[in-house]
């Protein structure tokens, strides 16, 4: 055991002090990490680790088989090979991003688990393929990834369109299914972490403790797999494996009342060095809202800047360098602190969503979906992703769109009736959502009876229906703001350019808990005793008194008569 | 059955139960009594247990501390209350928020059909304040209920202020829920059913709620209500989980505001169960929301309402106390896995710590029903009499039966216009107080309230003149035949009725029971006119209500005079009406559109000519 572990660790420490001599030459594979730090409004703190590996190897075109790995992880590698991958997103979620506190995050994900592949395009059998990497994934990730199937699995025609190189446009090979109801804890972080070049000796990484984690307001982690181009010109692609994990740490819960943060109270840690292997390693903190330091103090202070338009908004980052050996200063290790002196506020975002269920009982309900549209002058198009699990039986002929009192006629529906216990309901509509208003999209359902060897071992929790996706492209602030000149000439504001006009961004709804009519589970006992003693007394004597024809019973005869009939009937004389 | 396909011996069975109808339906009566009064016996009910195991084998240890700072803060509140001259809605979204809640308003109004003299009130309005404490790491789909009624004449300023410092507490304490977390939202004067503005935040499907009502600083005891809207109850863990706290604790609890008795086997003790549980079935007869948890009942949200109350006792329990036992009652059902589902929902209490569950109840009613069931029986049989000689197969035998019932000579001048006209003096009772009240304010010098509770009363007078004389006009002269037939009619009317009520509402079921039953089962054409007409009237619904308000104030311990039991009696019924048109209790249409009119139809017996 012991030896398996430091040969594993020579493997790692021993790439990087062979490359510096072929540098020049560049290694076919590289890696970046990076943490990004926002002090949210709300005053929690958001913190953002991404990890990018690229995999310069194109097996999918020349169909040759891959078999020698450097920092790219072989399971992963031979996952995408064995089912002829060609995206691969998933996200494990515990808890649900607070939009109207936070903002917008980096990498959206919905709460539970989502996975979405897109298969190459000459996969004959997809959902075959689909249920082996489901399956396999599984056993990577150390999740119920193995409870996707056919009932919850959709093939969304819009909402999610391949990140990465190539214009595939057939949805036959997408899939897209979310478990709503998985929960995440350290033992999925484990083996994401399993994944990074590093592990979790070195770099970022050694931030990720679990207890501290885990010991905050939302916590998702992501692997995200896509072909990139390998330069600006795109004669050859590559792999890219991008792993981000986002946190929000509560700092009611921790500050004990004093609003201080710093790495070390966040993960208990401090960073002293960054990952051998990657190529960058970088720290960011966004100084947007505070310029003169009204908001917040941070230190140690940076003169590094870096300034990038982020989710359409023109943000500002201090950043520290890991590689620079300055950055770490005399102590040799480097722990941000950041101290809080403003208020928290509400935001009100460009774009958020909610969505419950009304109505009571246990027959019929009525899903509402809100979709909030808070620019003051812009509509802008949104694109609504539904999936409802079959044993809620939408009457789609109910479905309406509503925004300031007025229909809203969504200029485009996909709609996929459900099978029972085959594959859920699928809906996906383009709303275009008038300036500053709230669009409501309602739609009345059933609540089916199912088997009864179909409940959850909980039944009486209710039943999970995963998040509406809404993707839209939102007008950005950058483009809202033309009065913006400090930074620009005047001659580059008066088009909005294209790339700043407007970006993407994907809201999650809340998911959904549904309670359906559930019978109690000591009942059948009871039913099928007095069904029986019903049908037994009930039923049979009615029947008997029905069908029965009654006569007039003669009194029974004397003993002396019935003896006589008998002799007579030896004697061969009539009866009498 | 193989009893009954035998003509000799059904005639045997049948000719005892109409030959030992009396006798029977008296054992009856008096054994559905017996058994009633037995329910609060204590070696006949069960001990109360905790059901749900998630909320009895964990362990929490509640440390709220901010009890004196909770008490500052309803000070404070007080003052802003007093300051604005209503609810200080601005201040309490402030200090929610500095709290760390995502803080929302809602107002809503209703204009109430007339003026609510107990309340004076005519506009029911207000805005409820709600803020929510998001659970971490939690995807909002549960959420538990923590509220405190606030309306301006109410001084419930101490459960404000420990609201707000539980909020503080829990938002700064990250419990470690395992594996399914809970929002958890402070609801402010919550009332639903009206016009109301869109709700801006949401939490998830509530599991659970609790109604703080605290206005005092110090208490004896915590009183738990549990009757809600209809006749509702919370599942019987949620009293479970309160009585299992005070223990904890060391909290005098109550329920009715009565205190347990040891002796059970005195005659004071039974007493005292008794009155205890005969106070739970009026106020569950009453069908209206006994606290602010009521109306949450009806969205099979699990509810109670814990009221605290100070009386001259020397052991006094502090605010840290009650915030603790919150926090513990909170915390347990924060482990909830699912919604409480385990223990009972239809029960009574005579004590805290025993309960009836409704296989033991139900036969108390199911006596008294079986007196309706036998009388129609030997109804049936005398009208059945002169085709049961010619006929002697039963199928046959059946038939007949079905011939003489349906013939149109005896069913339709008999029965269908006493019927109908019964029936529209209760549409008449149910609609025409409210809409005539402006009349009557018109032409007596009558306040509104006053108005439609007197007019419904003359209605209710005037019914009894009405439909007796109605079949006369009609067919003429009524046969001995036809009022068989209407009594066997009302017979069964009433027995569906009280049944299907006694399913729903147990106790107003059996309370009407107890006293239309008797007149039922003794009214014939034949009897002295004044004495039975005085005994109907004595037996009629209005009464019972009379009855049961002196009865509920005598077991409060309050009892009042005739005349002041009179005005309380008018303040029930227009507290009836405004219940069913602000929250939709049944009560008032049960009574008006089909116990009333089943009554006016014996009544109709009666004066048979």
């Amino acid at each position: 055991m012991i030896f398996l572990k430091s040969s594993i660790s020579t493997r790692w420490f021993w790439a990087p002090s062979a490359a510096p001599s072929s540098a020049a030459v560049s290694l076919p594979d590289s890696c970046e990490e990076e943490l990004l730090i926002r002090p949210l409004h709300s005053g929690d703190i958001y913190a953002s680790f991404q990890f990018r590996t690229l995999w310069d190897t194109d097996f999918l075109h020349q169909g040759k088989k891959v078999s020698h790995y450097r920092l790219f992880p072989k399971s992963l590698g031979q996952v995408l090979s064995k089912f002829s991958v060609r995206e691969l997103h998933i996200s494990f979620t515990q808890g649900y991003w607070r939009t109207m506190q936070w903002g917008q995050p980096i990498v959206p994900s919905p709460p539970g688990a989502e996975l979405w592949v897109w298969f190459h395009n000459t996969v004959a059998d997809v959902d075959g393929n689909w249920k082996e990497l489901t399956n396999v994934l599984s056993g990577i990730f150390c999740a119920s990834l193995n409870f996707i199937d056919s009932t919850n699995t959709v093939q969304p025609s819009a909402s999610f369109k391949p990140l990465g190189l190539g214009n595939a446009t057939d949805h036959r090979f997408l899939r897209y299914a979310t478990l709503p109801r998985e929960i995440v804890c350290t033992e999925n972080l484990t083996p994401w972490k399993k994944l990074l070049p590093c592990g979790s000796k070195a770099g970022l990484a050694v931030l990720m403790k679990s207890e501290k984690l885990f010991h905050s307001s939302f916590h998702s982690q992501a692997v995200h797999i896509r072909p990139v181009c390998k330069d600006w010109q795109c004669s050859s692609t590559a792999w890219e494996l991008r792993q981000t994990l986002n946190v929000v740490f509560d700092l009611y819960t921790s500050g004990q009342g004093k609003k201080e943060w710093s790495l070390f109270k966040m993960f208990s840690r401090t960073l002293t060095e960054a990952c051998p292997l990657a190529s960058s390693s970088k720290v960011y903190v966004d100084v947007t809202d505070n310029p003169e330091g009204e908001l917040f103090d941070l230190s140690p202070a940076t003169s590094v800047l870096n300034t990038a338009v982020v989710l359409g908004d023109r943000r500002t980052y201090s950043v520290y360098d890991l590689t620079q050996k300055e950055t770490f200063g005399q102590l040799r290790s480097l722990n941000l602190v950041l101290r809080w002196k403003g208020e928290s506020d509400m935001l009100r975002p460009l774009l958020h969503a909610e969505r419950y269920v009304a109505g009571f009982g246990l027959q019929t309900g009525e899903i509402h979906t809100l979709i909030y549209n808070n620019h003051p002058y812009r509509a802008f198009p949104v694109l609504l992703l539904d999936s409802v699990p079959w044993y809620l039986r939408l009457y789609i002929h109910t479905l309406t769109v509503t925004s300031k009192t007025r229909e809203n006629k969504p200029s485009y529906i996909h709609y996929q009736p459900s099978k029972d216990r085959l594959r859920p309901h699928l809906l996906e509509m383009l709303v275009q959502l008038p300036p500053h208003s709230v669009t409501e999209v309602t739609v009345q359902f059933e609540r089916a009876l199912l088997k009864w060897t179909e409940y959850t071992p909980d039944p009486n929790h209710g039943f999970y229906v995963g998040s509406s996706v809404i993707s839209a492209l939102v007008p950005s602030v950058v483009a809202m703001d033309t009065n913006n000149t400090q930074e620009r000439p005047l001659f580059s504001s008066f088009f909005p350019t294209k790339e700043e006009s407007s970006y993407f961004v994907r809201v999650y709804t809340e998911p959904l808990l549904v309670n359906l009519p559930t019978p109690d589970f000591s009942m059948p006992y009871n039913v099928i005793c007095l069904t029986c003693t019903v049908v037994a007394v009930g039923y049979g004597s009615f029947y008997n008194l029905l069908t029965r024809t009654f006569q007039v019973e003669e009194p029974s005869q004397p003993l002396a008569k019935r003896l006589a009939n008998v002799i007579r009937r030896i004697r061969g004389v009539p009866l009498l | 059955m193989g009893l009954l396909s035998d003509p000799n011996r059904r005639k045997a069975l049948t000719s005892l139960l109409t030959r030992l109808n009396t006798p029977i339906c008296v054992v009856c009566y008096l054994a559905g009594i017996a058994w009633f009064m037995g329910l609060a016996f204590e070696p006949f009910t069960l001990r109360t247990y905790m059901s749900e195991n998630a909320m009895g084998s964990t362990m929490v240890e509640e440390r709220f501390p901010a009890g004196e700072r909770a008490l500052a803060t309803a000070r404070e509140f007080a003052a802003h209350k007093r300051k604005v001259g209503g609810m200080p809605v601005e201040w309490l979204v402030k200090t929610m928020q500095a709290r760390g809640l995502e803080v929302f308003t809602q107002s809503f109004t209703r204009t109430l059909p007339f003026p609510d003299e107990n309340k004076e009130r005519y506009m029911v309005r207000g805005t409820n304040i709600y803020g929510i404490l998001r659970a971490p790491r939690a995807p909002r789909t549960e959420a538990l209920v923590l509220s405190a009624p606030c309306s301006p004449d109410n001084s419930n300023n101490q459960a404000v202020g420990l609201l707000l410092g539980l909020a503080q507490y829990f938002r700064s304490k990250m419990f470690y829920v395992e594996f399914d977390c809970t929002s958890l939202s402070g609801f402010f004067s919550h009332h639903s059913g009206m016009d109301y503005t869109p709700l801006q935040g949401r939490a998830g499907s509530i599991q659970a709620a609790l109604s703080l009502e605290l206005s005092s600083d110090v208490i004896t005891s915590l009183d738990l209500v549990l009757e809600g809207l209809n006749g509702q109850l919370p599942n019987l863990d949620l009293a479970n989980l309160f009585h299992a706290f005070c223990q904890k604790i060391g909290v005098l609890c109550t329920i009715q505001g009565k205190l347990q008795r040891g002796d059970w086997d005195t005659a004071e003790g039974y007493t005292h169960a008794v009155q205890t549980m005969m106070l739970m079935v009026l106020k569950q007869a009453s069908g209206r929301p006994w606290g602010d948890h009521g109306l949450f009942l009806r969205y099979h949200i699990e509810a109670a309402s814990v009221r605290g109350i100070n009386s001259f006792r020397q052991y006094k329990t502090d605010a840290t106390t009650i915030g603790r036992l919150l926090e513990g009652m909170f915390r347990k059902l924060n482990n909830l896995l699912e919604r409480l589902h385990q223990s009972y929902f239809f029960y009574l209490m005579p004590s805290l710590t025993h309960f009836v569950s409704i296989g033991y109840y139900m036969p108390a009613f199911g006596l008294l029903a079986t007196i309706l069931l036998l009388r129609a029986l030997d109804l049936w049989v005398q009208l059945g009499t002169p085709a049961q000689v010619t006929e002697d197969g039963a199928v046959l035998f059946i038939f007949s039966y079905y011939k003489s019932f349906l013939s149109p000579s005896v069913l339709v001048p008999s029965f269908k216009p006493s019927m109908v006209i019964s029936h529209l003096t209760g549409v008449a009772l149910y609609t025409l107080p409210v809409l005539s009240q402006e009349t009557a304010v018109e032409h007596f010098p009558v306040s509104e309230t006053e108005a439609v509770v007197l007019t419904a009363i003359a209605i209710y007078t005037a019914g009894l003149a009405l439909p007796h004389n109605t079949h006369r006009f009609i067919s003429g002269e009524g046969t001995e035949q036809g009022w068989r037939v209407l009594k066997l009619v009302a017979l069964l009317y009433l027995a569906v009725l009280l049944g299907c009520t006694a399913l729903i509402n147990f106790s107003l079921g059996f309370i009407l029971a107890i006293t239309l039953v008797p007149a039922a089962a003794c009214v014939t054409p034949h009897m002295p006119k004044a004495l039975t007409a005085l005994a109907m009237v004595l037996l009629s619904p209005g009464c019972t209500l009379l009855y049961c308000v002196f009865i509920f104030q005598e077991l409060q311990e309050a009892p009042v005079t005739l005349p002041e039991g009179w005005m309380l009696f008018l303040s029930v019924i227009s507290q009836g009406i405004l219940d069913h048109s602000l929250y939709g209790s049944l009560v008032y249409p049960l009574l008006a559109l089909l116990i009333y009119p089943c009554w006016l139809l014996l009544w109709n017996i009666l004066f048979w000519k």
